[in-house]
């Protein structure tokens, strides 16, 4: 699907900030409140944009800190559907939150969330190795997350600039 | 106190203090000021340009470069000159680094002027031009561009003020305060009235990446018009680079040569790791100056039509990151209503006047802030003008 450079622009800022208001957006990239809204219903319904998600900060909730571990799968693809049938069994699992093919020495690299390392753990040995096609399973455990989708979580933006300036 | 005085010089004294201080004192003093009075811009410089210096002082190169600048670093803008602007200098006698444009333009007029020497500067602008003349022994001889051409200059204003004591004409496009960027039609204009008056151009060019609409034209670029213009540029608005103080001059020769000796004299040469930072900057910064340029152009869109819907007149700046409405239908000064809006809204604007006499009934408002801190700006802003 090809874009025009307003529409990228819009997908862009919406990647930014999913909550901009729309009359904001049509005066930053020139066009009506009207046109803007017609660009991002076509970009829906052709699931360019896909969702609208939040990017929470869970460490600072009190009983929800939870556990991110990424897992390096090595798996048997099959014969006519390649990686796709064991990736399917893989992320239809509601506590994996993505799944990618990956190039180098392992093929999926499966990010899963628990609420502890031992519903992690759990996972792992009961429904993740016993899959027929997985080879073998690494675990990591995710310590401190400082940048996520582009966004640093802690950040020291004050502006350092002088208040007035030539 | 009156003994000390008597030290200072009289060009010194003479000099009056730059209009935006008494605004900075005010604004600095308050809680929660939004400012939209910030020359510069509100990125960071690019990590792989702050990492490009870091690298350079791990590797221990803290010695002077030669006067000129750095030769790779002189060679790299002699290439981004040719490539962006194209116009070619020679990096081996034609460039010259320098600490910052401010320093670039103090080298340019000190080496060009003889006593009494007049130069044309161009009103409303930035606030260095006619000070930095003075000092140099010239007089700043200034014209007043208006609001009803868009702050364009016009080519038979500078006939009416040339005298056989002209010897320079400042041109800044993108202009700070206004925006305004001069096409290549209304710059060759203005090359030809320069040309039959034998003038020499010192064109301030430091906003040049930052142009909105159409391919920017660089002076130097028109017809004939290399051989006497001095080209300032550097890196601080386009590479969001204030903070390292570094421009550089492009001229021909025989100028650059006497510029030259005035640099080493008085400045020897920029610093050193700004320069190993800037090279990274010209090698691999313009995916991040197009960012930021995407990025001051959506803001600006956004902050001048919103301008105008709350009531203040304001033509679509072609650069820069400045807006310059008009405060007129207030019936207030600039003063009296940058002042109030600050004092009232916690709104910091600088009242155009500081800029010259045809600023008056202008402010210049730079949008180079968050987005968030522009609708708030807004909000604010829409608040004092119903409470008129």
């Amino acid at each position: 699907m090809k874009l025009t450079e307003k529409e990228i622009e819009i997908v862009e800022l919406l990647e930014k900030n999913a909550r901009l208001p729309i009359d904001t957006m049509a005066k930053m990239v020139s066009l009506s409140v009207s046109e803007v809204e017609d660009i991002i219903r076509k970009l829906e319904e052709a699931k360019v944009i896909v969702q609208y998600a939040t990017i929470v900060d869970w460490r600072k909730v009190d009983g929800h800190e939870g556990v991110t571990a990424m897992i390096d799968v090595k798996v048997t693809p099959k014969r006519g559907v390649g990686f796709d049938e064991v990736a399917e069994r893989i992320y239809r699992f509601p506590e994996v939150k993505s799944v990618y093919l990956m190039s180098g020495a392992y093929d999926l690299s499966v990010v899963i969330e628990g609420r502890s390392m031992s519903e992690i753990a759990h996972f792992v040995s009961e429904k993740l190795s016993t899959l027929d096609s997985v080879i073998s399973t690494t675990t990591h455990f995710i310590l401190k997350k400082y940048k996520h989708d582009g966004t640093v979580f802690e950040q020291g933006d004050q502006d350092r600039r002088i208040v007035v300036a030539p | 106190m009156q003994k000390t005085k008597t030290y200072v010089s009289d060009t010194v004294s003479r000099l009056k203090p730059s209009g935006i201080r008494r605004f900075f004192d005010l604004a600095a003093s308050m809680e929660g000021v939004i400012s939209l009075g910030v020359g510069e811009p509100d990125f960071i410089t690019p990590w792989s340009v702050r990492e490009a210096c870091i690298l350079s002082l791990e590797q221990g190169y803290t010695s002077y470069t030669a006067n000129a600048g750095l030769w790779e670093l002189r060679k790299e803008i002699s290439d981004y000159v040719a490539r962006r602007f194209h116009v070619l200098y020679d990096p081996a006698d034609e460039i010259i680094v320098t600490v910052g444009a401010s320093q670039a333009l103090d080298v340019s007029l000190r080496a060009i002027l003889n006593p009494g020497d007049e130069v044309i500067v161009v009103e409303p602008s930035f606030v260095s031009y006619a000070p930095l003349v003075s000092l140099a022994g010239g007089v700043p001889i200034p014209i007043q561009t208006s609001g009803k051409h868009q702050f364009k200059l016009q080519p038979e204003q500078i006939e009416q003020v040339v005298t056989p004591k002209t010897k320079a004409l400042i041109i800044c496009s993108p202009n700070n305060p206004t925006g305004t960027v001069l096409n290549a039609e209304e710059l060759a204009q203005i090359a030809r009235i320069v040309e039959k008056h034998d003038l020499l151009v010192i064109s301030d060019e430091i906003y040049a990446e930052l142009c909105y609409e159409e391919q920017y034209t660089s002076f130097p670029a028109i017809d004939r018009m290399r051989e006497r213009t001095i080209l300032i540029n550097g890196f601080s608005k386009g590479f969001a680079m204030t903070g390292w103080r570094l421009g550089f001059i492009a001229a021909p020769r025989e100028l650059a040569t006497a510029m030259l000796k005035i640099h080493q004299y008085t400045m020897m040469c920029a610093p050193t790791m700004a320069q190993y930072a800037a090279i990274e900057a010209l090698q691999n910064g313009a995916a991040d100056v197009e960012q930021m340029k995407k990025s001051y152009r959506q803001r600006r869109n956004f902050f001048v039509q919103s301008l105008n819907e709350i009531g203040l007149s304001c033509h679509m700046p072609g650069g820069a990151f400045y807006a310059f409405p008009s405060i007129r239908s207030t019936g207030m000064t600039s003063e009296r209503f940058a002042e109030r809006l600050l004092l009232e809204e916690k709104v910091a604007v600088v009242p155009g006047h500081v800029f010259g006499v045809s600023g008056e009934g202008y402010i210049r408002c730079s949008y180079a802030s968050s987005l968030e801190q522009l609708q708030e700006a807004i909000r604010r802003m829409k608040r004092f003008l119903e409470r008129l």
